[in-house]
């Protein structure tokens, strides 16, 4: 295993050649705002508020698919990724339907918290409100198109990690969603194991578990780290 | 905001003998002939939708259990794709040409024309199921601009007034 | 097949067309037919049957013939006439003036090939366009025909193939613009067993039909590019994906596979070399963002056509995670010229760092709309005004489109700018694959930002945020100034999203899809003014 040194942010660190920068950010102390990523499971650089600036790219570079290289001189914190990173939450908020008062993660919500720490406290882009679905066909879980920001976090714990491949995106552009089965409700789904990852790896309250209120709600670390450790050391159960 | 609980009607379950049907020996066939890769997905999809006339949730899961695919993912290709329709067509089928050339000579007015003429927009189907509306982005047709194309015969040099004449003709023949 | 073998189908095909008093060619490239040729060429048979002439006069089909606006077009050899808006019922008078009898009522109006729409035409890529039947690969190789593939096979090294095409200067024909010769040496150096060709001739832009006609009308140059670039970066299984629109295109191209094979060009031990090599035609449908190199990827693979972040490139981990080598129709139908004259020969037309020629649609509101291929350099004004003839009824050329939804308008006062890789990105547009769209004084330019904007909308493939939420945003604001609902602010939000969507985007499409709305408001600010809400 190489080591490399880069810098970021003005700190020098070092990481192992495989890490990506987000990785040996993360290591380093330095927090880059993320909504697609999702530890033990494949990246897609989707969210894009994870992009970076580097020293002789004239591109953005997405954190958590760009490895590290010797004596990369990063930054995460310009006022140009901040303004666009606050932009890309504007978007998210005016594409869907979120309502954090009525939320059941309201609280524990990765979108509402990256909302708060990129300063956005309003949209100045109008709210499409879109006409989404509700499915409660489930026993245990639901899911609200209104919340989702189609990060893909559901569809890649279900196919590579429990291997059911339940979700997948359907449809294009604007009028993507997340779709189960044949477009069926989620309750007749027969590859649905009920394992609830996908619940788990929602960052916002669009699949939850029914029943649940928002006082209820915790932010459960351990659910992640039993992602993480599937995926890794292919430990499948809790 | 509206939210709306899921509420469609139970899956038609019931599943139908296929077995006899001959254009699900046409999807058989292309399917073994691509060796049921799954790769081979679209191609199967095409052969499909020209059997069939559309592509029936019935029929995507037919194909999705011989690929041994995930039916969301069939699903997912499926609606990505804008040629695979999911909704049976009319009886003809009208496509107005919204590439750049065919709208800087005015393709737009063609559509917004057809479009008040049947009452429908583009992507819809007339409720007596006689014609289908619909638009693409460039048929390469770029040279004889506005293109438009009925029932699968491009045209050239279209106007309002002559597209109309066309679809005035399909509805006189009802 | 050996190389005599080779030889005496081109003599044979040569003399079997030389015996003709008359050659008859008739334009059967999708414009041509969708202006009715198909009637024309079944009464030109039936009428030289009639007349007992099938031993002087052949009628053949061949590929696009260029002024697709005044088709269908027909060329008669050796007498260098091309007829053009020829009906059915004039048939007769065409083939009565073969026999000398002059009958100059009922013919249908000669074409003035002195003009400057086919006298600063440079044909590489479609030199063989209009001259043989693009359903016979005899009249292929009597046009000598794969032979560069043999000459590639047994007389070079896969390396001096790419030092060939390096040294000829090709940039990627798609719009992109990175040297070809690069890209193949990199495949070629990346070690594993298994790589693969990919031709993208999936050209969504819509104004564009470059790659259309040249499937149409040449086909077998594409396949003869495609095996000597698997040759060169060490593949031997290629791909072409073609959009579902091109029914025609697809079909000669399965034609001309199937002859391919047929005569032991494709398949195994090619030439008695030891390379193999096969095609596999994959057809889209319907999805421009497929004609990114890793959407396409994905959609060859039966997924969704979406694209994913790069690096890695395609040239490292491509189609299945294998070496792949992704070039686009153009490009390939360049290759075969390139080796039989050598890359120097190449070089020596276009200019500094955009070499040979280019081929364009040439459309929109110009008096001769077509296909025009000129070298490089070539001044945008001599492309409209001379090549195009200018805008019909007096008109005057407002802007001029390049690029398709990615690219930008290049307006009036800034014409004489040469057709250049560079010179073009400098203008805040790029060369894009060839669609050149003149538009006259009376274009709405907002207009026709918000007409890109809405194709981008719905051409987003979803997947990152600024393209599937940005545009639609974007979409709406031109909307607001168009119905004159907007304000300074609203400009002000349109010029930071613009910048934002661009930026941060993760494939081409999102990076692009706002330069036509940034150059119009570099050009024609003015127009955007006006629109504002007078508060």
């Amino acid at each position: 295993m190489t080591v490399k040194t880069l810098t970021i942010n003005d700190q020098l660190i070092t990481a192992s050649a495989e890490q990506t920068i987000l990785d040996a950010a993360k290591e380093a102390e330095i927090k880059i705002p993320t909504l697609c990523h999702l530890e033990g499971v494949s990246d897609v650089g989707a969210c894009r508020l994870c992009l970076v600036e580097i020293e002789g790219s004239s591109k953005l570079q997405p954190a958590c698919v760009t490895q590290v290289q010797e004596g990369m001189v990063i930054q995460t914190e310009t006022e140009k990724l901040k303004e666009y990173r606050r932009m890309a939450v504007e978007l998210l908020f005016a594409e869907g339907n979120h309502v954090c008062a009525v939320c059941v993660v309201n609280g524990n919500c990765q979108l509402q918290n990256v909302a708060i720490k990129v300063g956005m406290d309003h949209s100045r882009f109008p709210y499409k409100f879109p006409k989404r679905e509700v499915d409660l066909s489930h026993r245990l879980f639901g899911m609200d198109h209104n919340r989702c920001i189609l990060c893909t976090r559901c569809v890649r714990v279900c196919d590579e990690i429990e291997g059911a491949h339940v979700w997948d995106v359907a449809n294009r552009g604007g009028q993507s969603f997340i779709v189960s089965g044949i477009n069926q409700p989620w309750g007749e789904v027969d590859a649905c194991t009920s394992c609830g990852k996908c619940v788990d790896a929602c960052p916002t309250g669009a699949i939850f578990r029914q029943g649940s209120t928002a006082s209820e709600m915790t932010c459960d670390r351990s659910t992640l780290e039993f992602l993480h450790r599937a995926r890794t050391k292919k430990e499948w159960t809790r | 905001m509206e939210t709306r609980t899921l509420n469609k009607k139970p899956q038609n379950h019931q599943k139908i003998d296929k077995r006899p049907d001959k254009r699900f020996k046409v999807i058989d066939i292309t399917m073994k002939r691509n060796h049921y890769r799954q790769d081979a997905l679209i191609e199967i999809l095409h052969k499909t939708q020209e059997a069939f006339g559309y592509l029936e949730p019935d029929i995507l899961e037919y194909v999705a259990h011989a690929l041994k695919l995930p039916l969301s993912r069939v699903y997912g290709v499926a609606t990505f794709y804008h040629l695979f329709s999911l909704k049976p067509s009319g009886e003809h089928t009208c496509i107005v040409c919204l590439g750049t050339a065919c709208y800087v000579k005015g393709s737009d007015r063609i559509l917004a024309t057809l479009q008040q003429e049947l009452g429908i927009q583009s992507g819809e189907t007339t409720s007596d199921n006689q014609i289908s509306l619909l638009s693409a982005r460039c048929l390469g047709a770029c040279g004889i601009a506005p293109a438009v194309v009925f029932d699968g015969e491009v045209t050239g040099k279209q106007t309002p007034e002559n597209a109309l004449k066309t679809i005035k003709i399909w509805q006189e023949e009802e | 097949m050996d190389l005599e073998e080779l030889l005496e189908i081109k003599e044979t095909t040569q003399a079997k067309h030389q015996k003709k008093r008359k050659r008859v060619r008739c334009c059967t490239a999708a414009g041509c037919l969708s202006s009715g040729a198909k009637a024309v060429i079944d009464n030109l048979n039936t009428e030289v049957k009639h007349q007992n002439l099938t031993e002087e006069i052949e009628v053949t089909s061949v590929g696009c013939l260029r002024l697709c606006s005044q088709g269908p077009l027909i060329e008669i050899d050796p007498d260098d006439t091309l007829y053009q808006q020829v009906k059915p019922e004039q048939v007769v008078a065409i083939i009565d003036s073969l026999n000398g009898q002059q009958n100059r009522e009922n013919l249908p109006q000669k074409t003035d090939l002195t003009h400057p729409f086919f006298a600063y035409q440079q044909p590489i890529v479609l030199e063989n366009s209009g001259k043989i039947d693009p359903e016979s690969i005899d009249d292929y190789i009597s046009k000598g025909g794969y032979q560069q593939l043999r000459h590639v096979l047994l007389e070079m090294t896969p390396n001096d193939v790419t030092q060939e095409v390096t040294k000829s200067g090709l940039r990627g024909r798609g719009g992109g613009g990175y040297p070809t010769g690069v890209k193949w040496a990199t495949v070629a150096k990346m070690p594993g067993q298994q790589k693969y060709v990919i031709c993208n001739a999936d050209e969504g832009d819509p104004g564009a039909f470059m790659d259309r006609a040249v499937l149409e009308s040449d086909p077998h140059r594409v396949l003869e590019g495609m095996a000597i670039a698997a040759y060169a970066v060490g593949a031997n299984h290629s791909y072409i994906y073609i959009r579902a629109e091109y029914p025609l295109a697809i079909k000669r191209l399965e034609k001309a596979i199937q002859q391919a094979k047929r005569y032991g060009l494709m398949g195994s031990q090619i030439f008695e070399s030891p390379f193999d090599f096969k095609i596999d035609i994959r057809v889209g449908a319907g999805a421009f963002v497929c004609g990114e190199e890793t959407a396409l990827i994905a959609s060859v693979e039966g997924k969704r056509g979406t694209p994913r972040p790069r690096p890695p490139y395609p040239a490292e981990s491509g189609l299945w995670g294998d070496p792949t080598l992704i070039n686009n129709v153009e490009t390939y139908a360049n290759i075969v010229p390139i080796i039989r004259e050598g890359g120097d020969w190449y070089a020596s037309i276009g200019t500094e760092n955009s070499k040979g020629t280019k081929v364009f649609a040439l459309t929109g509101n110009v008096e001769n709309n077509g296909l025009i291929e000129v070298p490089m350099g070539t001044s945008i004004r001599k492309i409209v005004e001379e090549i195009g003839g200018g805008v019909p009824n007096q008109g005057t050329v407002k802007a001029v489109q390049t690029g398709g939804p990615s690219g930008g308008c290049i307006p009036a006062h800034l014409l004489d700018t040469p057709v250049e890789y560079d010179s073009l990105q400098k203008l805040g547009t790029i060369m894009g694959s060839g669609g050149m769209i003149v538009m006259d004084q009376d274009t709405s330019m907002v207009e026709i930002a918000r007409f890109y904007m809405d194709f981008c909308q719905e051409e987003s493939c979803g997947k990152c945020v600024p393209c599937r939420a940005g545009t639609v945003q974007l979409y709406d604001l031109l909307t607001k100034l168009i119905e004159r609902k907007a304000n300074q602010q609203d400009l002000d939000k349109l010029e930071a999203l613009c910048q934002m969507v661009k930026d941060t985007s993760l494939c081409g499409l999102g990076m692009t899809a706002p330069n036509p709305v940034l150059s119009t408001l570099q050009y024609f600010r003015e127009e955007y003014i006006t629109l504002l809400q007078s508060t």
